[in-house]
């Protein structure tokens, strides 16, 4: 099972979750510069976070214009699994990938501390192996985590089935406590928090099984596929 | 800014003939106080530097550790005070980026940054409040953007800081052992400017950092770009991976003279470079300019010729600029031309070695009335006290601090942030425990025992992880070394460090001086800064929950030391008395008993016993578990003194063990065995914090009322005050 990582000018939690897709669970992950193709055999990708041009102009919207979004789009459009964590959620919303925005948090600072997910979409290739409901700790970690959208297109990815995760508690003033969604489809999530640094129990000071079914899943996904 | 005559003299005399006038600028630079150490030089040889562990190259910037497994762990530490008390946010932001470049120039990856901020009076003075606010926000806008996780540090307000910052950044590196950079060069290799371009900010930073703070020359200090930063990190590693530097050195302080005349003298060569190779920010910038800029995020790097292109193209990826800026000589000199003309030269030796100075020092007048002053007398409601003291600016939780710290990005902090000392994972399986502390009030009282107190309690904090401290850096920070009584302090710190690095074995890796830290009130209080770094070998101890039924036992002798303690400064606002002082066989014989438990798993949770003395730390551990206690101050190991004395002095060599019922035999024999001053002074139970002494109340809290004043008091300071 390949897995790549994108690297864009800027991003710092590429090694991260490069160890734990490599390292954890034993998947065969390749960085990619943003600048590279993807190759076609190429099972998922992940685009990590960090501060891909420092947030310059907005976080995420120049990293959009990155030359490795087009194959991104492509692999989208294939129905194969995207997943964007933290400035990766911000450049798949920036890229249109995703609906909605993410601002500025309101306290006006970063935030980095530990939250609670709740699952509430387990059809993603991310989320195939938690039941409705389930709760996940997990940390957070961004300046710009607000995730913003109007009424209208709330209701759409209500209707849609588009939340994937909702905070446990309002931590930031998201619209709806939205901490991560999915396109229509399904197959590309974007998400706010950072699994890979909530898998392993070393760093974990509550309970890891959760974060790691949402690797479990994905592996199970692209193993379903093959 | 310049050259003190008999320096000018000096120089020549050396070089034969007079100087011109971008050689004065440059010699000015390079002979400032923070380059030169000229004040503080001869004395920092006292310190003890080697050690098993310890590996010395030859220009690195960073202290170098052998962690075992082929690998190895680097640290500095730096401040960046004149910066930060002008323009907090940009001051304190690029403090934390030249630090991070040291670590960066040993050829290691940084890992973790830790900070020491303290300013004046936040509950009065709202001018500190915004410094505090202001360097917090750039000092998380730097780490956080270059994905460095800020694990630990401390922030203190007092008076002495009034109109002035210290920002005081250490940072952490760690990588493989064969690919640490031997700095060396010969003639013919080429020199290399990398990064951000050179501007006008940041001129004659260095001096201004030697220098009272009169104005607020905002010139002076420099504007960070952290992404500039990381793409100078990640470039630098890549070359260094495919074995393109030979020798590197980063930009700070003095700029390219510094930067130059340093490496070149370090390395036995000459260098000769053109000033209108460097890529500028700005037109029609004066060689001089060039030359002293501290422009930000630039490193110099030495290649072979052959290489040269290789690492072009890594700046390429990454587009970071890259300008060939001059050569390497087999002659010693450092050579400025603009082309065509020669516009300096001299030997790198002279440049790089300002003359040094003996300053004369004196005992101050102050310390004798001082400890002689009258001492407050107890206060009615003990209870209230402490609620005090637990809201207090220093006492109070961080969380509002380290909460804007990426603290976890890496993946390696496995105790994170608002615990004794922060422990960081390593690839060879071993782990790495931080902790950064300095102490002012007791330094003030008392410098060389306030100094060895602060080295102490930084070692205790990492012990109470299960660490064994092997290595340390300092940072001494006064005011005008030409005053002979704060001199005094600088030595007798110096002494005080000095002696507790060699009772302990532990090596000085780095360090800093930082001198004529002077506000409008007068100067600061000596405020040395100790870091020390621990190394855990099997299982680090996390801080578990402590459950009804646990018992506390208290390690250490609490005396008559009040004076510099919070509880005189903050309630009774009194300054004098006694400062806590080491007996340094009692403070071995404490840690190494006490790490030989903790390494044996017998303890739940172990704490150390500081600021705000024992009542704060016993809140501590019951607001952190949300568990009551109950204590008999009786009980505690003591010199003859009353409950408030009990509860708040701030002895030194004393710890808290949090121990299951079942495990007490073992860690009591074991104390026992050891001779170690112990004993046990309470049980956790119910939801109140309960002091008593012979039977009767001295204090109660409920721990849940303790605990929001506690986590909430700092914030609300900030946000709404």
């Amino acid at each position: 099972m390949k897995v790549g990582v994108v690297v864009f000018p800027g991003s710092n939690c590429d090694r991260d979750m490069y160890h734990v897709l490599g390292d954890v669970f034993k998947l065969d992950v390749k960085y990619f510069w943003h600048e590279d193709k993807l190759p076609k055999n190429l099972d998922a990708v992940v685009l990590p976070g960090g501060f891909s041009y420092g947030d310059r102009l907005r976080a995420g919207v120049i990293a959009a214009h990155s030359p490795v979004i087009s194959d991104v789009k492509k692999m989208a459009d294939k129905g194969l699994p995207v997943l964007g964590v933290c400035n990766g959620f911000q450049i798949l919303v920036e890229s249109e990938l995703l609906p909605g925005v993410l601002l500025k948090n309101t306290s006006l600072n970063f935030m980095c501390q530990w939250t609670e997910l709740i699952v509430k979409n387990n059809k993603t290739p991310f989320t195939s192996k938690f039941k409705i409901g389930q709760k996940i700790p997990i940390p957070i970690a961004n300046g710009e985590g607000r995730y913003y959208i109007d009424k209208e297109n709330l209701d759409k990815l209500k209707k849609n089935n588009q939340i994937v995760f909702q905070y446990g508690s309002n931590i930031n003033d998201s619209v709806f406590d939205i901490a991560g969604i999915c396109n229509k489809e399904g197959n590309v999530v974007g998400m706010m928090p950072h699994p890979e640094r909530a898998v392993e129990p070393e760093i974990n000071p509550k309970d890891c099984t959760p974060s790691n079914m949402i690797f479990q899943s994905l592996i199970a996904t692209i193993g379903a596929r093959k | 800014m310049s050259l003190q005559k008999e320096e000018l003299d000096y120089l020549t005399k050396k070089i034969g003939r007079e100087p011109n006038d971008t050689e004065r600028h440059i010699v000015a630079a390079e002979w400032s106080e923070h380059c030169s150490y000229k004040s503080s030089k001869i004395h920092l040889k006292m310190l003890p530097t080697k050690g098993a562990r310890v590996i010395h190259e030859k220009g690195y910037d960073s202290g170098v550790l052998d962690v075992g497994g082929g690998y190895v762990v680097t640290v500095h530490i730096e401040s960046h005070n004149h910066p930060s008390a002008v323009e907090p946010y940009g001051g304190a932001a690029t403090g934390v980026g030249g630090v991070i470049r040291d670590i960066l120039s040993a050829g290691t990856r940084p890992i973790a940054l830790l900070d020491g901020l303290r300013f004046g009076d936040i509950q009065k003075d709202s001018h500190a409040k915004w410094l505090f606010k202001n360097a917090v926000t750039g000092i998380a806008d730097y780490g956080n953007c270059l994905g460095i996780p800020t694990v630990g540090g401390e922030v203190e307000f007092d008076k002495c800081y009034s109109n002035y910052a210290l920002v005081d950044v250490a940072s952490v590196g760690f990588g493989k052992k064969e690919r640490l950079i031997k700095n060396h060069a010969k003639a013919g290799d080429v020199v290399v400017l990398m990064g951000g371009s050179t501007g006008r900010d940041g001129i004659g930073g260095a001096q201004f950092a030697s220098d009272s703070l009169e104005t607020e020359d905002r010139s002076a200090v420099q504007i960070p770009d952290p992404f500039i930063e990381k793409l100078i990190i990640e470039a630098t590693l890549e070359a260094r991976n495919q074995g393109l530097i030979k020798a590197i050195k980063d930009l700070g302080g003095g700029g390219l003279s510094c930067a130059i005349s340093e490496t070149a003298d370090a390395m036995g060569v000459g260098i000769e470079l053109d000033v209108t190779k460097v890529h500028t920010r700005e037109p029609n910038m004066k060689p001089s300019e060039i030359m002293t800029s501290e422009s930000q995020e630039r490193m110099l790097v030495i290649t072979d010729k052959k290489k040269l292109a290789k690492l072009q193209q890594i700046c390429k990826k990454f587009r970071v600029s890259c300008s060939v800026i001059g050569k390497v000589t087999g002659n010693k000199i450092m050579k400025v031309t603009d082309n065509k003309n020669v516009l300096a030269s001299m030997p790198a030796e002279i440049v790089a070695n300002a003359p040094l100075l003996n300053r004369p020092s004196k005992q101050p007048a102050y310390l004798k009335q001082l400890e002689n002053k009258r001492q407050p007398s107890q206060p009615k409601d003990l209870s209230k006290t402490i609620l005090s003291l637990l809201a207090s600016p220093n006492i109070a939780s961080k969380i509002w601090v380290y909460g804007q710290y990426d603290h976890e990005v890496g993946i390696r902090t496995v105790v994170k942030p608002g615990s004794d000392a922060a422990v960081l994972r390593l690839d060879n399986g071993k782990y790495l425990s931080v902790k950064i502390d300095g102490n002012p009030k007791h330094c003030y009282l008392d410098p060389k025992n306030g100094a060895m107190g602060c080295f102490e309690e930084a070692c205790r904090n990492v012990v109470c992880t299960g660490a064994t401290p092997i290595g340390m850096v300092d940072h001494l920070q006064f005011g005008n070394p030409e005053n002979p009584e704060i001199f005094w302090t600088f030595l007798e710190s110096l002494k005080g460090i000095t002696e507790f690095c060699k009772h302990f074995e532990i090596p000085c890796v780095g360090g800093k001086v930082s001198l004529y830290n002077e506000t409008p009130h007068g100067p600061i209080k000596p405020t040395p800064l100790i870091g020390v770094l621990g190394l855990i070998d099997k299982t680090p101890l996390k801080p578990q929950k402590i459950e009804l039924g646990d018992v506390l036992v208290m390690v250490g002798i609490t005396k008559d030391e009040l004076g510099g303690s919070e509880y005189y400064e903050y309630i009774h606002d009194f300054i004098g008395g006694r400062a806590p002082k080491i007996n340094l066989a009692e403070s071995k014989k404490n840690m190494d008993s006490v790490l030989k438990i903790i390494q044996n798993g017998h303890v739940k949770a172990a704490h150390d016993c500081a600021k705000g003395g024992l009542a704060i730390a016993v809140s501590e551990l019951s607001m952190t578990s949300n568990v009551g206690c109950a204590i008999s101050l009786d009980k505690v190991p003591k010199e003859k003194l009353d409950s408030a004395k009990l509860l708040f002095s701030e002895s030194h060599s004393r710890y808290l063990l949090v121990v299951e019922k079942s495990k007490l035999h073992v860690v009591l024999s074991e104390l026992k065995k050891k001779n170690v001053s112990h004993s046990e002074i309470g049980t956790f139970q119910g939801n109140e914090i309960i002091f008593s002494n012979k039977k009767k109340l001295v204090a109660k809290l409920r721990v849940d009322k303790a605990h929001e004043k506690w986590f909430n008091s700092l914030r609300d300071l900030v946000l709404h005050a």
